[in-house]
Parts: C-alpha cells; sequence; structure tokens
C-alpha cells in the first residue's frame, strides 16, 4: 500500500484488548496497551451524537463552518470522530465519511509549514 | 508546611496599551506593595503565560521581569498550561513554599492579546488542539458549541439558562472596577447577540483580554511576622482529561474538573457545602454550569438552575464569579488563573467593595483548553 492511498482511508486503532480510538495513540490510553490493529471505517456509517455550526472561524476556515461529533459502532466497541460535514446535520442523522483534500487553507494557519495534515474526511449525510 | 497569600494585586483588564513586560510589572510591583515587601525578598519567581512568544514575539518573560523588577538573582520560571497557566501558577507557587524550596514566591499571571483580530488570536488558542481536530478549524467556542448543545438535549435544559449565566457576571463585574465590562446585560440581549458556535452566542463568551494578576506566596509561620489577618491555601489539586477532546466518554462530564476538585476537598478536609464563594471558569457560561456539577455544588444536569434561581447570584447561598469572571472581568489566559485567587484573597479580607460577599472558605477553577487541563484550590482566611 502506498501512502497516498493510505491518505485517503478513514482508519481507526485498536489494541489487544479491543479497545478503539481515532486517532492512533503510542498506547491505547484504556489499557496501555500497544495499538496493533487497524479498523477501516472509510465505507462504514456513523451517528452525529452532538454538531454546531460554527460562524467565527480562524483564517483559512469555510465559514460558517459546521462539525459534528460522530459514533462509529464496531462490533460492541464505539469509537468517535469529530469533523466537518459537507451539509446541515441533525442529532441522530446517519452519516458517512467523505475524503476532502484541503480542510482548511495551510497558508492562513499558525501552522503553516509544520507536519500537520491538511487533507482528511468530513461527514456526508447518508440519503 | 501551611503556606499563605501574603499579597494580591491585578491591573486593569481590557484593553491596555501596554506590553507583556509592562503589565507583569505594574501587577507584580502592586502585589510587593501590598505584600509590604522588596524585591530583594523574592526566592522564587513564577510568570504563568500561555504564548507570549506566539502573540508578540516576546519569550523568557519569567527573565525579563526579574530583571525589570529588580528581582534578580530569584529563581525564575515561566509556567506554561495554556489558560490554565495561572492555576498551575499557583500549584507551582505553592509546592515551592510547602516544599521548604523557596521562603517568598511572587507568582505573576499575564497575557496581551488584544492587539491581534479575535480569528488570529483564537488560531494562535486553537494550536493547543491535537492535529485531527486543528485539521477540520476547530477553535475552543466550537467545541462548547458541541458540548452545550449535549448538554441541553441530554438534561432537556431550557436555552435560556445559559444566559442567566452572563447576565449574572455581567452584573457583578459593573461592580468590579478592574472588570473589562461594566455593562449589564439582560437575557434578551444574550439571545439575540451574534451566533459564534450555535446554539451558542457572542454573550455566551468571554473576551479577549490584556491583563495581569500577581501573589505573594509565603510560609504562614513567616506570614505572621507581616500581618494579622492573612489567606491561607488549604486545598489545591490538578488534573488532565484527553488532549483529543471528542475521546471523552461524555462530553457533557469535566473529568478533570472532578479529580482536581476531589484532591482539593481531600486535602483541605472539606465538602462543597462547606465552600461560601467560588470563582470558575466560565470561558463560556456552559462552562460555568458543567463545573458546579463536576464540583458537586449541582447534581448532573441539575447545574443550570442556580443561575436561574439565583443561588450563584452576589446575595445567593453561593456567589459564582464575584469578579464578574472570564465573562465580564475578561480572560487573559495565563492571568486568569492568577486574578480569581487575587478575587478570592480580596473576599476572604473584605477588600472586595461594592461585590462583597460573607466568606471564610473560597475556591477557584482554571481550566485549560476544552478541560484538557484543571487545577482548583481551595483559600481559608486565617485571622
Amino acid at each position: 500500500m502506498t501512502d497516498e492511498t493510505r491518505a485517503e482511508r478513514l482508519f481507526a486503532h485498536r489494541c489487544p484488548n479491543g479497545h478503539l480510538t481515532y486517532p492512533a495513540h503510542p498506547l491505547c490510553p484504556t489499557c496501555d496497551e500497544a495499538q496493533v490493529e487497524t479498523v477501516d471505517l472509510t465505507d462504514e456509517r456513523g451517528v452525529v451524537l452532538t454538531w454546531t455550526r460554527v460562524e467565527a472561524t480562524p483564517p483559512g476556515v469555510r465559514q460558517p463552518n459546521t462539525l459534528a461529533l460522530v459514533e462509529f459502532e464496531v462490533g460492541t466497541e464505539t469509537v468517535r470522530i469529530l469533523a466537518g460535514t459537507t451539509a446541515d446535520v441533525q442529532t441522530g442523522d446517519e452519516v458517512s465519511p467523505v475524503y476532502v483534500e484541503q480542510l482548511r487553507d495551510p497558508e492562513q494557519s499558525v501552522r503553516a509549514g509544520t507536519g500537520q495534515e491538511w487533507d482528511g474526511f468530513r461527514f456526508e449525510p447518508v440519503q | 508546611m501551611d503556606v499563605a497569600l501574603l499579597g494580591g494585586a491585578m491591573t486593569s483588564f481590557g484593553s491596555r496599551d501596554g506590553w507583556v513586560r509592562d503589565l507583569a510589572s505594574e501587577a507584580a510591583l502592586a502585589c510587593l506593595d501590598d505584600a509590604k515587601i522588596a524585591p530583594a525578598d523574592i526566592d522564587h519567581l513564577y510568570v504563568s503565560n500561555m504564548a507570549s512568544g506566539e502573540f508578540e514575539g516576546q519569550t523568557g518573560v519569567m527573565n525579563a521581569l526579574a530583571h525589570d523588577i529588580g528581582a534578580v538573582p530569584a529563581y525564575a520560571q515561566r509556567v506554561g498550561q495554556t489558560s490554565a497557566s495561572g492555576g498551575a501558577g499557583l500549584y507551582a507557587a505553592w509546592q515551592s513554599v510547602a516544599s521548604g524550596a523557596s521562603e517568598m514566591t511572587l507568582l505573576v499571571g499575564v497575557e496581551k492579546m488584544t492587539h491581534l483580530s479575535t480569528a488570529d488570536a483564537g488560531d494562535i488558542i486553537a494550536s493547543l488542539t491535537h492535529s485531527v481536530e486543528y485539521s477540520h478549524g476547530v477553535t475552543l467556542p466550537s467545541f462548547a458549541g458541541l458540548t452545550a448543545r449535549a448538554y441541553l438535549d441530554r438534561f432537556d435544559v431550557p436555552r435560556e439558562s445559559l444566559a442567566h449565566v452572563a447576565v449574572k457576571n455581567h452584573a457583578n463585574a459593573c461592580k468590579n472596577p478592574d472588570a473589562q465590562f461594566h455593562k449589564a446585560v439582560d437575557v434578551e440581549t444574550v439571545l439575540s447577540s451574534p451566533v459564534v458556535a450555535d446554539p451558542l452566542r457572542l454573550y455566551d463568551y468571554c473576551p479577549i483580554t490584556d491583563g495581569s494578576a500577581a501573589l505573594v506566596f509565603c510560609p504562614a509561620s513567616l506570614a505572621r511576622e507581616y500581618t494579622d489577618e492573612f489567606v491561607t491555601v488549604a486545598g489545591i489539586g490538578g488534573a488532565t482529561d484527553t488532549h483529543v477532546v471528542h475521546e471523552r466518554a461524555d462530553p457533557t462530564w469535566m473529568g478533570a474538573v472532578a479529580d482536581s476538585a476531589r484532591q482539593t476537598f481531600e486535602m483541605a478536609g472539606c465538602a462543597p457545602e462547606e465552600v461560601d464563594v467560588a470563582e470558575l471558569h466560565d470561558m463560556v457560561t456552559v462552562l460555568e454550569v458543567l463545573q458546579l456539577e463536576a464540583f458537586g455544588f449541582a447534581d448532573r444536569g441539575e447545574g443550570w438552575r442556580l443561575a436561574v434561581e439565583g443561588t450563584t447570584a452576589l446575595d445567593g447561598d453561593l456567589p459564582v464569579n464575584t469578579s464578574g469572571g472570564l465573562k465580564a472581568r475578561g480572560h487573559p489566559l495565563g492571568a486568569t488563573g492568577v486574578a480569581q485567587a487575587v478575587e478570592i484573597y480580596r473576599q476572604l479580607l473584605g477588600n472586595a467593595g461594592d461585590r462583597q460577599v460573607e466568606a471564610e472558605r473560597g475556591l477557584t477553577c482554571n481550566v485549560g483548553g476544552f478541560g484538557n487541563c484543571v487545577t482548583s484550590a481551595l483559600f481559608e482566611v486565617d485571622t
């Protein structure tokens, strides 16, 4: 797998005890074991737990910027992700990840020229 | 060792002409005057500051202040814990005296912010977030919007209840000469102000502020040589929560506040019911409510009632944010946690002017990030 294709998948990370996180951590925050597996959420659906439409946004960020806290069920475990949405959402809505090449303008950010990644996944309402 | 506050002072908060060094010196010298000690008496100097390098290109503020006020060769250290840097400074200053490393410690919290636009200052503050959240353009106010919606939905809370926190804290700030705002607001004004992060609006949030606050710490035994009546640190605590805000199991529960509160009450040997006055971290209205619940002043889902019913008003059973809070006294990041303790110091010694309440025991809670880092402290008057 090349780095380019890896970047276009949305992975959660799992330790031997089954705890899931997004993003990855050097050790599982719940049990301190190393995270050894990934779970691909790219084609999965999650549910909106809460959301906000932000009108006052930083330089280089779209305005308004609707953000949603989304929970995915993976077997008996759950994992949460906070991300922008592509359209208006309501609490309880089903959404799916959609890849976006540039989430905000790097040149207008205090993190310009750093290791910050600027691509990622927003959430799209499931029709 | 029992640790005392020998002096306390602050600059006026608001949009100030001075830069970080000017503001810190102003608060430091006023505080030394209040404590009746000289710069040469200082063993340790702590400067609480979040981001002077990012805000104005001045780092090394602890050394700058030591030189500016004539405290060289005192040991000097900058204390950084984002917006809880002031509270972390209380912890560091308390440790320095409690451990015996310092007999006389000066703590100065300071931040200069208003020369930047709200958007630019917001991005500097948002740089404390994890990269996977930062990439989506999150701001600290945006976390509050997500949390407020979850809280209102889950506990069936009326939206206007949060506005009562802003109304109360603006009313208190009208009685505080050092506060940024001297402007009363009503519920209607809050609810009709521009949306910042739906469902929260401009008047739910604290402003951007310049200012500085300072305290002198020493052993209680030494304080008795200077004064008959002083304030002691009865309990202190500190804790962290997740860096990635979305990884918390319950977005409506401030876990680090609860952990810090438990440590603070244990050390002081007292319970929430014994607190007479509190300065909480109302960066946004909903955070005052959630801290009331995490400290055990209210049951889960019930904290919103305290401002609505007047419990937390100046004449209520538990006055909260008598200074006006971050909301209306203002929030110069690194200065805030120190200013909270200056307010409690003044309240406990009867020096709070028109906003004076009856209190022998007062609490502070300073929150970094969106509940990421927390310190709390309980102060008592010693007569």
